[in-house]
Order: C-alpha cells, then sequence, then structure tokens
C-alpha cells in the first residue's frame, strides 16, 4: 500500500472541545463523525463526562470576554491539554474554550474545524468570526451566512 | 409535569414569574422550574437554582411540557426526547443575552414547527393553555444531518496526510 493511502486511511487524535448547554449539545451530535478515531474532550462540568465514557476528558473553567483573568487562565489551560495530546484535529462548537483550542492547535500543527452554533441564525457569534479565521475548516449551520472567503455550509446538527 | 428552565448561564425571572403566574391562576401543582441564580422566587411552583445534566434529561422525560428560554440545548434536548416546546426567547434589551439571537432562533424554529413561541411574559399563558393539550411529537435522532456528518469525517480523515 502507498505510503499516503495508508495514513489516510489511520486512526487519528481528535481534541473535541465544548463549553457548557447548547455547545455540549451540539458536539454529542457530531460524534459519529469521530468512529473510528481516538477522542479526548475538553469541557466546563464535571457532569459531562457520564456522556462520554470511555474517552479521555478534561475539565476547564469556562470564561468569557468579561473576565480577562479567567481567560488568561482558560488559555493557558487550554494550551497544557493541547500540547500534553497533541492532537492531529481540534474541532470545537464553542465558545471560549475551543477558540483558545483552535488557536493553541494549529500552531502545534493539528488541522482544526469551528462549527458555529446553530443559534447562530442572522450573524456568527464573536467566538466564531475570530476562531474561524484561524481553522482550516470553518464551518457556519447556516447556508445563507455562508462566504467564498468563509465560513462555509456543510450541514447542521439538526 | 411541566418543566420549565433557563439554562445554567443565567437568570430569566421574567420567564420564572410567568409561569409562576400561571401555575397560580390554572392551580397548577405539577409544574417544576430550574430557575438559575434569579432573584425572583417562584410562589406556586417547585424550583432548584441548578439541576445536574442528568436530572436535566430526566425531568424534560418526565415532563409532558417543556417550557424554556430559546437555548439550543434545551431545544434539541426536547426535540431529542419528543417533547412539545414553548420557548420564550431572552432579550439584549433587559440584558438576558448580550445579542437577539434568542429571538431569531425562536422566529426560525418556530416558523418550523419545531417549536411553539411565546413573544413575551403576556403571551406566555395563552402558548402554555395550548401547549398542555399536546400530546408528544416525534422523536429527532440524536445526532447532526448526515451532510454535516459526512463533512467533518471527510475533513478528519484527509488531515495529517501532508504532515
Amino acid at each position: 500500500m502507498p505510503d499516503k493511502v495508508k495514513k489516510l486511511a489511520s486512526r487519528k487524535k481528535v481534541l473535541a472541545v465544548a463549553s457548557s448547554g447548547g455547545h455540549w449539545t451540539q458536539l454529542l451530535r457530531v460524534m459519529p463523525a469521530f468512529d473510528c478515531h481516538e477522542v479526548a474532550f475538553v469541557t466546563v462540568l464535571e457532569a459531562y463526562r457520564s456522556d462520554v465514557p470511555d474517552h479521555r476528558f478534561y475539565l476547564v473553567d469556562d470564561a468569557n470576554r468579561w473576565n480577562k483573568f479567567g481567560l488568561i487562565k482558560l488559555a493557558a489551560s487550554v494550551a497544557w491539554i493541547v500540547a500534553k495530546e497533541r492532537p492531529d484535529v481540534v474541532v470545537s462548537t464553542g465558545a471560549a474554550p475551543g477558540y483558545f483550542a483552535v488557536l493553541v492547535g494549529r500552531l502545534l500543527g493539528a488541522k482544526t474545524i469551528w462549527i458555529d452554533s446553530i443559534t447562530n441564525i442572522e450573524r456568527l457569534s464573536m467566538s466564531g468570526a475570530l476562531a474561524g479565521k484561524h481553522a482550516n475548516l470553518w464551518l457556519t449551520q447556516w447556508p445563507h451566512l455562508a462566504k467564498a472567503e468563509g465560513p462555509q455550509y456543510g450541514g447542521s446538527v439538526l | 409535569m411541566i418543566f420549565a428552565t433557563v439554562g445554567s448561564q443565567a437568570p430569566f425571572d421574567r420567564l420564572i414569574r410567568a409561569v409562576d403566574d400561571w401555575a397560580g391562576s390554572r392551580k397548577r401543582s405539577d409544574v417544576f422550574a430550574q430557575i438559575a441564580a434569579g432573584d425572583y422566587c417562584p410562589v406556586h411552583v417547585k424550583y432548584k437554582k441548578f439541576v445536574e445534566p442528568q436530572e436535566f434529561r430526566q425531568l424534560v422525560q418526565e415532563a409532558k411540557v417543556i417550557v424554556a428560554h430559546a437555548g439550543m440545548g434545551s431545544i434539541i434536548t426536547a426535540l431529542e426526547m419528543g417533547k412539545p416546546i414553548v420557548v420564550m426567547p431572552r432579550r439584549a434589551r433587559y440584558r438576558e443575552t448580550r445579542n437577539d439571537h434568542q429571538v431569531a432562533a425562536a422566529n426560525h424554529f418556530g416558523a418550523q414547527g419545531r417549536v411553539i413561541v411565546a413573544d413575551d411574559e403576556n403571551r406566555l399563558a395563552e402558548v402554555l393553555d395550548y401547549a398542555v393539550t399536546l400530546g408528544e411529537t416525534e422523536r429527532i435522532e440524536a445526532k447532526a444531518s448526515d451532510e454535516l456528518i459526512t463533512t467533518i469525517r471527510n475533513f478528519i480523515d484527509a488531515a495529517g496526510v501532508d504532515r
């Protein structure tokens, strides 16, 4: 088998990142896309651990733009996890933890996917507009928000 | 049982007060609410500030009708369990969210017939009166569209080829 084909068929390390509520719900709905790959999860609530048994599971403290110290701490926690996991692919449904995971993942050579939340019907979220530009695959869940320079539409969680 | 929920991120007293008033005027003792860190304490409704995700799913499972903010976690969970869901969107002008994305989401999914929308607290009672007459709806599968799964799967399969 040629090298390229062997690599195509190989198992990848995926780091899947989401904050709570709808972000986590949407990440769970795309899990079938990770079948056959090795997946670790990063989220903000211990109670979500039981949603993804048999996977490595990391907790971080969520933060938003109104909490600058929290953001710095979150960025450091996420960077540590990405450096430890060295994923081939980082995928996030938002918000702040996913933004940092996409940034650090890209720096460390991972391919990155940002899926903007289905709730953003009229325009992208702030984290989505920021993170998307750094993602290798930048997705909106609404065809009318797709643009030539990104994001692109590639289906939705519903 | 009617389950009211505002999600874990922020209070939404405008919704909880309207649900409490409805429960009082309709003499319903079977309403349970998750109210987050709000200032309003319901009188007619049993409540908790927060529930764990497993308990949340249990409450949705047991409920006949869900009434919620227009957050996607609440909406998707109700759709997956085939429960009618009434949503009242949070509004930026009351500082209930940063922007009016919930208004757009409520209107869109309302037009599709996936949720029942109460625009504001004044409309909630009549919308709830209607919703409690409904039975279970068809459950949606707990996974994204085939198109999105394929988009992501193909990208992952191709990743790392050039590393």
